[in-house]
Order: structure tokens, then C-alpha cells, then sequence
């Protein structure tokens, strides 16, 4: 069944174009006094102006390794999040660390600790894998190199990233 | 050949003719040319700002050498010339574009005069015709660039715009008639001096015999000289010819937009249907110089808009070249004050051109796109008629109120 579309009906003063015209142009110079003004804010300036304080608690920037408030490096090179990483960014070569050490009951640590950025894609599933809260999404954004090499993120670079965080479970402390 | 003798060979007039003329030429296109590229980069602006956006603002202050980076990158880039056009018409068809625009200008007073020469190139008798004639020359550029690029976009832009301008010609030209009409001439020059006269066509209440070195020697009476003025200045068909010198107006600014295939009526370009229409297959200077022409097309519209109906480059109250004292300041001598208000007078002109561009602008990021049957229906139906009877309206007006 056709189905007929019934057109308004215009009056005179909608028909002659001209109204609705002028009241056009008068909400576009609105926006235009608006914006050139400085009333409306929308437009954030990139380099000058950045989102650092407006980011959301959850967000996920650049992964890092972290330290504890007693100064140990909270991984153990137990290399799940190696295995669990969709884009294979992560690549760790642990070693031991030898029994006389302070932290030797630990038995392992990372001798390198590589994650290259070019390859991650974000979406944090180290750390949620990581049984020893080692490894954070911090809130870092700007990851930027002229080379690829400078891309991947080695050891000291994630663990300054990374820096120290309090309150996580202390959980070898208490052992022997 | 000593001083006297230079001199005399270079006020010879017909001498004087030929390097006043050059100047004047260098002088305009100076201007006109940077005027084109600040239009791009105002369009570029408003638009932004209209729609809450910022716009090219980082090369300079507020953005203000962009024009001069976008040249130096079109410069730079390839000219690619793709498989299967007219050779000849694709080249020729950039330039036919860019033309005509320019030679528009030819005929347009920018101003009143400098020392005694008149600033108009060619101030010839058939002014307003020679502006028709060449303008409509434009379309064969974009006929041509659409025809010889061997693209349906280009193909469907130039089919589009050469019926577009050839309806919109109609009534542009039969808007202006009424003009000619009241003011007797077709001579753009003296159009502007019957406006200087008389008060502006779309504004014609204009005091007689308003004088300011009077009214300052009278302050007290200053009212009563105003009120007398503006009596003097004010007829019954004056008040009449109002009404179809208005319309007619309204029936050229819109023509000149369709002309110049600005939005609401750049069906030629329409990007979201024809990629960018006529100048689709076009790339770096080639494709400047469609861009050029048609934002000098713009300004030469706006020039003609200008001189018939706002006056040119008069202003109320503002001397001519001819002025023998700048504010009564003592020190300018005679021949500098009347070089002063000259140079007033051409930014007077500008001015008003500027103002007229930046409405464009405006009009072009409010209005959306005309289909392609209202546009013809609007011309056809609308605009030749309300042109023809607007003639018919001044001629009774001119004839019945004397």
C-alpha cells in the first residue's frame, strides 16, 4: 500500500524563505560572538593546554613496573603477563637473585624487562593478570621516540615511570 | 635629456595615461590579490568560529601567515594530471576561471581620485556591460575544467554550473536595470558620483547642501540645518524608487551568490554529492588558481555590488580627492589633504567590500544547499520575474511621480 507523506502546510511568511533566512543567520553570529569572545569553551589547545587533571581515575596510560614502600621491586619474573598480553609488548628474561641478598628468599626478579610500546595496545590485562601488583597502567599518555628502538620501554625506564606505590600487600615480608 | 625634459615626456598625456594606468593596474592587483588570500583565510575563520571550533590559528599571530604557508604548499606540491583528459582544455581551463575575475576589476572605481587621476583603470562608458560580459566568461572555465577531466564528478559540476550562471545571468542582468534607470549612465564612475550625490540606491535619503564647516560655525542651529537638509534632500519618488531599487537589491546579491557559486547555491562544488565538482581532478597550482578565481570572483561581485547600490566609495560626510584641508589641520597642505582623503576614500571602498565578503562568509555557513530543481525554480520562477516587474514598477514610479 502507498503510503502518502503529508507536506505541512507553509504559510505566507514560511514560504517567502526570508524569516526563517534572518533566523539563521542570527543563531550562526550567535556562535560566532560566542566563540570570538572566549564564552564558549570547547576547543582544547593540545600542547599548551592539556587533560592531565580531567583524566578519569581508570584511565590506562603507558604500563610500568613499580617498587614498594620498603624499596623491593614487586616483580618476580613469574612472566604471566608475557603470556597474557594479546599484542606479545612484553618480553622478560628473569634471573635469580642470589640467596645472600636481602630479598633472596624471593628467588626470582627480572633481568630484563622490556615492553614495547609500539605493540601495546593498552588494554591493561597485565595488570590485571599480575599476582604480584607489579606491574600498573599509569596515567602517562605521552609515549613518543624518534626510533622504534627508543619505543620499547626497558627496566629502569618502566620502573622510573612507575615509581613507588604505598599500600600494596607486603606479602614476603613476613617469610623467614 | 635633462630633468625638464623627462618631465614633460612623462606628463604627456598620453604618457601619463600609460604609467598612471600601470600603477593603478600593479597597485589593485596588489591589493585584490591579498584580499583574495585573507578571504580564504577568513573563510577558514568564520566557519570555525560559527561552529564552535578555533580554526587556523597557529601559524603567527591568530594564524595570520596561513594564506602565505597554504601558497608555499600548493607551490611545492606535484601537478598530476591524470590519465585521459584534454590536454589543451584542462590546462586552459584554470586560467579561464581566474581571468575573467580579475578583469572585472578593470572597470570598478576604488576610489575617488589622487592627485586629480581618477582611481578607476578604465573608466569607459560601458561599465556594467563590460562586468556582465566578462564575468559570464567564468563559466567556460568550469565547463571546460569539468568537461576536459574525464571525471563524471568534474562532468556532473561543469553541467551543473554552466546552466546555473547562464539562468542566474538572466535575471542579475535585469536586476540592475532599474538602476540605470534612475541614475541615466552605465558608466560605474558616475554612478558612484550621482550616489555621492543623491544618497546611496539602497539608501537614498540623503541631505542636501549638509555641510559641516556651516554647522560649526552655527552650533546652535544645528538641529533646525539637519531637519532642513534631510527636507531638502527628501522627494515623494525618491521614497517610491526606494522600494524597486531595494528589490532589485535583493534579486542581484542573491544572483551574484548563485554567480559565483557560493552556498546556498554551490551546487557546481557540492562536496558531500560531487567530491569537490569541477576541480575534482585538479592538484596544486592548477587547482589554486580555481581557488583563487573564485574568491576573486567574490571580491570583483562584491566591488559591483558596492558600486551600484552602496555608494562606492563614498561616505557620508567624507570629502573626495578634490578636499583642500584634512580636519582644518593647518599644516597639510592642499594637495596632501586632497591625497588623504583620497587614500580614505579607496579604504572606504575596501571597507565596504571587506563588509560585504565577511557576509558571504556568513551566509554560506548558515544557509544549507538549494536542490538543484529549487535553485532552477527559484531563478526561473521567482528572480526573472520579480526583475521584470521591478522594472515595470520604476518606470511607473519614474513617469507618474515626477
Amino acid at each position: 500500500m502507498a503510503i502518502v507523506v503529508k507536506r505541512a502546510k507553509l504559510s505566507l511568511l514560511e514560504k517567502l524563505y526570508f524569516p526563517a533566512l534572518i533566523g539563521g543567520l542570527l543563531i550562526t553570529i550567535r556562535h560566532f560572538k560566542n566563540m570570538f569572545f572566549g564564552k564558549t569553551k570547547v576547543t582544547m589547545q593540545y600542547p599548551e593546554e592539556r587533560w592531565d587533571e580531567h583524566l578519569p581515575p581508570h584511565y590506562r596510560g603507558a604500563p610500568t613496573l613499580v617498587t614498594d614502600e620498603v624499596g623491593r621491586e614487586r616483580c618476580v619474573a613469574c612472566q604471566l603477563c608475557e603470556f597474557i598480553c594479546p599484542s606479545r609488548a612484553i618480553t622478560i628474561h628473569p634471573e635469580e637473585i642470589p640467596a645472600h641478598e636481602k630479598w633472596g628468599k624471593v628467588e626470582k626478579r627480572p633481568k630484563t624487562f622490556e615492553i614495547d610500546m609500539v605493540r601495546c595496545i593498552y588494554c591493561g590485562m597485565c595488570q590485571e593478570v599480575c599476582p604480584e601488583q607489579a606491574i600498573f597502567l599509569r596515567k602517562d599518555y605521552l609515549v613518543i621516540g624518534y626510533s622504534r628502538k627508543e619505543m620499547v620501554h626497558d627496566k629502569a625506564r618502566l620502573y622510573e615511570l612507575g615509581g613507588v606505590m604505598d599500600g600494596l600487600v607486603l606479602k614476603w615480608n613476613e617469610k623467614k | 635629456m635633462d630633468c625638464t625634459q623627462i618631465y614633460q615626456i612623462v606628463m604627456m598625456p598620453e604618457v601619463f595615461l600609460v604609467w598612471t594606468s600601470l600603477a593603478k593596474i600593479l597597485g589593485l592587483l596588489g591589493i585584490v590579490l591579498g584580499l583574495v588570500s585573507y578571504t580564504v583565510y577568513a573563510e577558514r575563520r568564520v566557519s570555525a568560529f560559527i561552529q564552535d571550533r578555533l580554526g587556523p590559528n597557529r601559524v603567527g599571530p591568530q594564524g595570520l601567515i596561513q594564506p602565505i604557508a597554504d601558497a608555499f604548499k600548493l607551490v611545492l606540491k606535484e601537478n598530476f594530471m591524470p590519465a585521459g583528459v584534454n590536454k589543451f582544455f584542462y590546462y586552459i581551463a584554470p586560467k579561464l576561471s581566474m581571468i575573467p575575475a580579475i578583469l572585472v576589476l578593470a572597470v570598478l572605481p576604488f576610489g575617488s581620485t589622487l592627485l586629480g587621476v581618477p582611481m578607476v583603470i578604465a573608466g569607459i562608458d560601458i561599465g556594467v556591460l563590460w562586468v556582465f560580459a566578462v564575468s559570464s566568461l567564468g563559466v567556460y572555465g568550469i565547463v571546460l575544467a569539468g568537461w576536459a577531466s574525464n571525471s563524471k564528478y568534474s562532468f556532473l559540476g561543469g553541467i551543473r554550473s554552466s546552466s546555473q550562471m547562464i539562468s542566474y545571468e538572466l535575471s542579475l542582468g535585469l536586476s540592475v536595470i532599474p538602476v540605470f534607470m534612475v541614475v541615466g549612465t552605465l558608466n560605474l564612475p558616475e554612478i558612484v558620483l550621482y550616489q555621492v550625490k543623491n544618497g546611496w540606491l539602497i539608501a537614498p535619503f540623503w541631505p542636501q547642501g549638509f555641510d559641516l564647516a556651516k554647522l560649526a560655525e552655527n552650533p546652535g542651529g544645528a538641529w533646525e540645518m539637519v531637519v532642513a537638509s534631510f527636507a531638502a534632500g527628501f522627494s515623494l519618488q525618491k521614497l517610491l524608487l526606494w522600494v524597486p531599487l531595494f528589490l532589485s537589491f535583493i534579486v542581484f546579491l542573491v544572483s551574484i551568490f548563485a554567480e559565483t557559486n557560493r552556498a546556498p547555491f554551490d551546487l557546481p562544488e557540492a562536496e558531500q554529492e560531487l567530491v569537490a565538482g569541477y576541480h575534482t581532478e585538479y592538484s596544486s597550482m592548477g587547482f589554486a588558481l580555481f581557488f583563487l578565481g573564485e574568491y576573486a570572483a567574490m571580491i570583483a561581485a562584491s566591488g559591483v555590488i558596492v558600486t551600484l547600490f552602496l555608494g562606492g566609495w563614498s561616505l557620508p560626510l567624507v570629502p573626495d580627492g578634490s578636499a583642500e584641508s584634512f580636519f582644518g589641520l593647518s599644516f597639510v597642505p592642499g594637495w596632501l589633504a586632497g591625497v588623504l582623503w583620497g587614500f580614505v576614500n579607496i579604504g572606504v571602498f575596501f571597507g565596504k567590500v571587506i563588509a560585504l565578503l565577511l557576509f558571504m562568509i556568513w551566509v554560506r555557513w548558515t544557509v544549507p544547499r538549494f536542490r538543484y530543481d529549487q535553485l532552477m525554480k527559484l531563478g526561473w520562477y521567482f528572480f526573472f520575474e520579480l526583475a521584470l516587474f521591478n522594472i515595470l514598477l520604476t518606470a511607473l514610479v519614474l513617469i507618474f511621480v515626477p
